[in-house]
């Protein structure tokens, strides 16, 4: 029986990936281990390894391919004994899989901020990072970056690519894993006179340092009457990757946000990860800068201009609607923005807040949105205890009381550990059906 | 593994500013300063061993005098910030440096313009050893505007960007990795500066203290740690909390070189703080020194100190107190005669009086105060 060999998912948010080189010609016997061919995904270029013994009887899919989708059969092994005809009734449609999330697709229709007017480039959240982290490095020389691989290995999730190159090992430093360690020593760096952006491979680490971030970096310039902070970015993934489990899955919104002495900000764009992170680097304070894994690959329109800045503390409307406000940051705007589409087929016309910043929380925004739609549903990826959407209820009911014709509704994680099964973790997470179900309850529509 | 110990007797003749000669007697008792060099990194092998081999420290009458005065200063000031604890003016934690003095003026007597202090929250000694004023310093302790944190820091958050004294930490070993990252700035500027980050015996149990010894070591960072060894991690000895009690040795595994110093003896921690600033000046990265010292206070004003015996503080009080050590060595050096001396006790208490005043006078920080400093305008 022949065996077909399927793309591979080589990263838990890999989808799709190109085909670098085969390694194997077709008549080519295979053992197991053998190196079949290169597949290059959007952070790496890996090997990819036969499991199945016989004689690669076909190759479905060309060398230098780009985009092809995970479980797309890309060649055919024979068995021993069997013919090159056995391959015939194999072609290259993806095998089922499910979907990947649904991505919104809106444009933005409106907004509380000028628009950016100015030429753009169409680049992954990925790139636009590491533009924003470039672009400062080239105006300021106390700007540097530090984390576990993000020199030579460009970044565990390739964000500092080509920094090291363009800075050199000065400027770009790969650290041990020590994450106490090295925020110490970033928050050190900073009182020092310079500005370090510290890169956690992801914001779950960085739990191991965060005494540094809260009592070092934070309260310093409290305690020391304004003499002295730690003018410093923490960025890095944060929230909900793909099957990674609960120690690798959560959402520190609301940790960081709970913190005076912090800025907390979330891109969901890249016209957003560029704007943001920028204003992030230049600010004198520490910021911590969450950004989201799956996001890191999708593109989007990012403004050149090296002067554009997302101001912190200005939330963005992404969609203007009437009937009800949907309030989301990171990945969850795209929720968001997919949950409004299908809500307005029903006659329901959603505005869709980006909030861009946690902290400052741009609270008139939400209460002037919230004046003209009357009903209000927060979208977090975290938990809803103590959670953001608690937060903007919180204040909702002190500022805008009147205005509300029905109860804020919180769409969050369920109040588990994230699980690792497929299917545990898709109900656990927030996502566009359960702000529709949301959106409806607070419009008291069936 | 190098161990070097020695005892050595000797008298030296040294001349002072006039021309007057004068015999000096320094004692070095077994164990005082001994000096290890580890063999675990092999691109260091070529280090030399540190501290044991240089000549028995001397110092000028001036140079005398003048850690004298500041030992003196920093005693009197903390002998004054005890009693307005007492009167109810000092409020939440109050820890005294007194019987450790001679590690932060030694250690001090060597520093240059671009060095950098840090170090916990036993910090008073530190900030005045710094050229901190005693005012600012004692207001801050009374919680007023006039303090250095206009009274929003306290004992344990003190910080002068102008003195180069960065703190001041309240949490436990938290201020070495910030130490190392001064260091990390110093290097990264080129300002030949080198950072001393001091933490106390018990905090040297906290990991991220290892996490930075690996990074200071790795990248060849100018930072002295100085770990005041007073024997007591607040009530637990430390026999009691250290698999392994010789601290200087808790940076061979990282290839970094350390020595222990008679902490009670300014001329022998001057000494060893010239050997380790030498050292990290010629970017050969960190350096270990372990200062054997006695708090003779509790570990907090409201520390009774039953972990030990009275005997064992009048002990070393009258054996080895670094301030009557160094009176001992001016009046073998004839450098100063009692009255002057005297005089000089006078003085620091004018000043500590002067600081208390201001301290009380000082008006307590405008409610206004409670929002600003929290973040700088972007």
């Amino acid at each position: 029986m022949a065996i077909q060999v399927l793309m591979p998912a080589l990263s838990p948010t890999m989808t799709e990936g190109t085909i670098a080189n085969w390694m194997k010609t077709e008549g080519d016997k295979v053992v197991s281990g053998d190196v079949l061919c290169e597949i290059e995904t959007d952070k790496a270029t890996m090997e990819v390894e036969a499991v199945d013994e016989g004689v690669l009887g076909k190759i479905l899919i060309a060398a230098g391919t780009e985009s092809v989708a995970v479980n797309t059969p890309i060649a055919v092994i024979l068995e021993e004994g069997e013919d090159t005809s056995a391959t015939d009734s194999f072609t290259t449609a993806p095998a089922s899989t499910p979907e990947p999330a649904a991505v919104a697709s809106i444009a933005a229709t409106d907004a509380t901020e000028p628009e950016y007017t100015g030429s753009t480039t169409e680049m992954t959240v990925r790139e636009a990072l590491r533009d924003a982290m470039a672009e400062e490095m080239r105006t300021d020389d106390t700007v540097f970056l530090m984390g576990e691989e993000v020199a030579q290995y460009q970044g565990a999730y390739k964000v500092s690519q080509g920094l090291l190159e363009e800075f050199g090992d000065k400027r770009v430093i790969d650290t041990p894993i020590t994450e106490h360690g090295f925020t110490g020593l970033g928050v050190g760096a900073a009182f020092g006179g310079l500005k370090p952006i510290v890169e956690f491979m992801t914001f779950n680490f960085a739990m191991q340092a965060v005494d540094q971030i809260i009592n070092s970096a934070a309260k310093t310039l409290y305690m020391s009457g304004g003499q002295m902070g730690a003018p410093m970015v923490f960025r890095g993934p944060n929230g909900a990757a793909a099957r990674v489990a609960a120690q690798h899955s959560q959402c520190y919104a609301s940790w960081y946000a709970h913190i005076p002495g912090l800025k907390v900000i979330a891109p969901w764009s890249g016209e957003d990860a560029k704007g943001l992170l920028k204003a992030a680097i230049r600010d004198p304070n520490p910021v911590i800068c969450l950004e989201h894994e799956i996001m890191y690959g999708q593109s989007f329109a990012v403004p050149d201009d090296p002067d554009f800045v997302v101001p912190i503390g200005k939330a963005k409307v992404e969609k203007s609607g009437s009937d009800v406000t949907i309030v989301a940051f990171s990945i969850c705007v795209s929720y968001a923005l997919d949950a409004a589409a299908r809500l307005a087929e029903e006659g329901i016309d959603a505005e869709v807040i980006n909030l861009r910043s946690i902290r400052p929380l741009d609270i008139d925004t939400i209460i002037q949105s919230v004046q003209k739609t009357n009903r209000l549903i927060t979208v977090e990826e975290g938990w809803a205890a103590c959670g953001i959407g608690s937060e903007i209820a919180a204040q909702m009911m002190e500022a805008a009381f009147d205005f509300l014709d029905a109860p804020v509704h919180r769409v969050a994680g369920e109040d588990v550990p994230m699980p690792y099964a497929a299917n545990l973790e898709a109900l656990a997470l927030p996502n566009a059906d359960k702000i529709i179900t949301a959106a409806k309850a607070v419009s008291y529509a069936a | 593994m190098l161990i070097s110990k020695r005892v050595s007797i000797r008298l030296t003749e040294i001349i002072d500013d006039a021309g007057r000669a004068h015999d000096v007697v320094h004692v070095n008792h077994p164990g005082d300063i001994m000096a290890i060099k580890p063999k675990s990194r092999p691109k260091r092998a070529a280090r030399k061993k540190p501290a044991a081999k240089k000549a028995v420290p001397i110092a000028t009458n001036d140079e005398l005098l003048s850690y004298y005065k500041d030992m003196l200063l920093i005693r009197r000031f903390e002998e004054k910030a005890g009693q307005l604890y007492g009167m109810g003016l000092i409020g939440g934690f109050c820890h005294l440096y007194i019987g450790q003095e001679a590690v932060v003026v030694g250690m001090q007597a060597t520093a240059g313009k671009n060095d950098t202090v840090v170090t916990s929250y036993r910090d008073h000694g530190h900030m005045l050893a710094c050229g901190m004023d005693a005012k600012g310093v004692m207001a801050e302790l009374t919680g007023r505007q006039g303090g250095y944190s206009k009274g929003k820091g306290g004992s344990m958050h003190m910080f002068s960007r102008e003195k180069n004294f960065y703190g001041g930490h309240g949490i436990v070993g938290a201020q070495m990795p910030i130490g190392t990252g001064l260091a990390f700035a110093s290097k990264y500027k080129g300002d030949g500066g080198v950072c001393h980050a001091y933490c106390g015996d018990g905090a040297i149990n906290q990991g991220q203290i290892y996490e930075a010894f690996n990074m200071a070591s790795l990248w060849d960072l100018p930072v002295i740690y100085v770990i005041e060894n007073n024997k007591y991690g607040m009530g637990t000895s430390i026999e009691r909390a250290s698999a392994v009690t010789e601290l200087y040795k808790r940076g061979e595994s990282f290839g970094i070189s350390g020595a222990q110093v008679n902490g009670m003896d300014v001329l022998e921690v001057r000494a060893a703080a010239e050997e380790a600033a030498a050292w990290c000046r010629a970017g050969k990265g960190p350096y270990i020194l372990e200062m054997k010292t006695y708090r003779y206070r509790g570990h907090s004003m409201s520390d009774p100190a039953k972990y030990r015996t009275k005997e064992e503080v009048s002990k070393v009080r009258s054996e080895s107190d670094p301030i009557e050590l160094l009176r001992d060595k001016i009046a073998a050096a004839r450098a100063a005669r009692e009255d002057e001396l005297k005089d000089m006790d006078k003085e620091a208490k004018a000043i500590v009086t002067a600081a208390a005043e201001f301290s009380q006078q000082s008006p307590e920080p405008d409610p206004s105060e409670l929002y600003t400093d929290v973040l700088v305008d972007a």
